[in-house]
């Protein structure tokens, strides 16, 4: 089955992030960003037949669906709720086509966000055990620092079997930050960075310094994916899926065979089969960024260099918006901010929008074919897509 | 390492298939799985092997010993509870017969540890009912 071409991207919303959520809900936001997704779309209401929505990380309740139709006033032939962890933004894109491509839906609104307080999300009241998942029966009673100590797991092995540096690591959230400041939304814009300030920064869980971690906050984002008929008709170009691929793997890193290498390898490798498009054509890598390893492993395994050696490439590569290689434009998750799934979608909106040249004083010139990728868990879920306007 | 006030730490809750492994903990001995199809050991416990779909699990007594696979030092708690024991080492180890388990790196100081370091099991008596596997330098 091939999905290019099935669908495309036709109108984005997003929040600017913001540190605490300042009386707002997660409906409210949810509603906020679907409402301007679809006028940005050039869509009417109506128009809107199917719901793919992400569960939100401090809010847990069922049947989203139903309870943002009601809000929004639409009543949807097709709604899920995409359960990939950060990788659901992504994974709702190809799920939308594929809905489109079956006939099940024409015009499908996908959304993410919600009402994060950072305080609240660092200091969790200790939770009675209820249910017996094997995470909370074999990993919690060891005092895991929430995923943060497990992507620093990954980071100490990567460092282990491939030589890996801190300084290395450092050099992507300073390029993202460069980025960032080319960005009024971003949470972190208008404060540079250096290598050294990453490094001077607090080791939080070695070898990882705060300055690599992912600042959660509030936020949304929304996007909308219709059928080729209707991405014809749209006031803005169409950002067309060329290629989409999906792979996960359990949960707890005790349980992977190798925590440096992620389904990753299994993901992109299908995504560029399916768009008949080579690294060489990618004009902006958009790619997951809960920490610095999360997007150097991602290089690897994504075959934009050998496994292994994405130290060295990152070193060798400008990253930013005017570099040789422009990655994550808006500043990433790391200096964008995290506002819930919706930080997974920021990597999905900021390629629509380099690919329909509205990214502004960031834009990368030329701007054709772009290479998103998702990631949720602990390098659990991957969604890798390639999207084009051509 | 036993407390003399409360255990205000998650603990884990044994089910059917999970006891004999806790009850090995508490006794001082590390028990897995192991399949009788495939011969693999399994470690969570479960109902069926994850590498054949065997339900011919056995449980057998192994080694204890195994060499850190990665480990990392937690300097802040996210959960308040273990706010008194930062800094400490978080660690997957693997097992000599073949599974990596979650645990605590003990009783060595923090700079002590590396990738590879050959380690035995610290059975910790964290309450009368439990006791957590944790692992020190071999």
């Amino acid at each position: 089955m091939t999905l290019k071409r099935a669908a495309a991207i036709t109108g984005i919303s997003e929040m600017k992030p913001t540190r605490s959520p300042d009386g707002k809900s997660t409906l409210g936001i949810w509603a906020d960003v679907s409402r301007k997704a679809i006028l940005d779309a050039g869509l009417a209401i109506g128009d809107i037949d199917g719901f793919l929505i992400g569960q939100p990380i401090t809010e847990q309740a069922q049947m989203w669906p139903s309870i943002l139709g009601e809000y929004l006033g639409i009543n949807p032939r097709y709604g899920n709720v995409v359960d990939l962890g950060g990788a659901s933004a992504a994974g709702m894109v190809w799920r939308a086509a594929a809905a489109i491509d079956a006939g099940l839906a024409r015009a499908v609104l996908c959304v993410t966000g919600e009402a994060s307080d950072v305080e609240t999300f660092y200091t969790p009241r200790p939770r009675r055990q209820t249910q017996q998942l094997p995470y909370r029966e074999y990993e919690v009673p060891y005092g895991p620092m929430g995923v943060n100590s497990g992507y620093a797991l990954i980071a100490q092995r990567h460092m282990h079997e491939y030589g890996t540096t801190s300084r290395q690591l450092a050099k992507i959230g300073v390029d993202q930050r460069t980025n960032a400041c080319a960005n009024p939304d971003a949470l972190f814009y208008g404060k540079p960075l250096t290598v050294d300030d990453v490094l001077a920064s607090p080791l939080v869980v070695d070898p990882l310094h705060l300055l690599e971690i992912v600042r959660p906050c509030t936020g949304g984002a929304a996007l909308v994916v219709v059928a080729p008929d209707m991405a014809n008709e749209s006031p803005n170009a169409p950002v067309w899926l060329l290629g989409a691929g999906e792979s996960s793997r359990g949960m707890m890193l005790s349980q992977m065979d190798s925590i440096t290498t992620s389904p990753i390898t299994e993901a992109a490798p299908k995504a560029f089969a399916m768009a008949g498009v080579s690294h060489k054509e990618i004009d902006l890598i958009s790619v997951y960024d809960c920490y610095t390893i999360t997007v150097l492993i991602t290089l690897e395994d994504a075959g934009f260099c050998a496994k292994g050696k994405g130290g060295p490439f990152v070193e060798e590569h400008d990253f930013t918006y005017r570099g040789d290689l422009p990655l994550n434009t808006h500043g990433g998750q790391l200096s964008f901010g995290q506002p819930g799934l919706a930080g997974g979608m920021s990597h999905v909106t900021e390629a629509v929008r380099q690919l329909q040249s509205r990214a502004g004083e960031r834009q990368v010139k030329g701007c054709e074919v772009a290479f998103v990728n998702g990631n949720g868990g602990i390098m659990s879920e991957q969604v890798s897509l390639v999207l084009g306007v051509s | 390492m036993t407390q003399m006030t409360a255990y205000e730490k998650p603990l884990p809750a044994p089910s059917e298939v999970s006891a004999p492994f806790w009850d090995g903990l508490k006794a001082g001995e590390l028990r897995l799985q192991r399949c009788g199809d495939c011969e693999r050991h399994v470690f969570y416990p479960r109902t069926m092997c994850p590498h054949c779909l065997s339900e011919r699990l056995e449980w057998v007594t192994v080694s204890g010993r195994g060499r850190v696979y990665s480990y990392t030092i937690v300097r802040r708690a996210m959960n308040p509870a273990f706010s008194e024991d930062v800094p400490y080492v978080f660690a997957i180890v693997e097992l000599d017969e073949g599974p990596r388990v979650t645990t605590n790196v003990v009783n060595c100081t923090l700079e002590a540890v590396r990738v590879d370091m050959p380690v035995k099991a610290a059975y910790d008596n964290v309450t009368p009912e439990i006791a957590l596997l944790k692992f020190e330098p071999a």
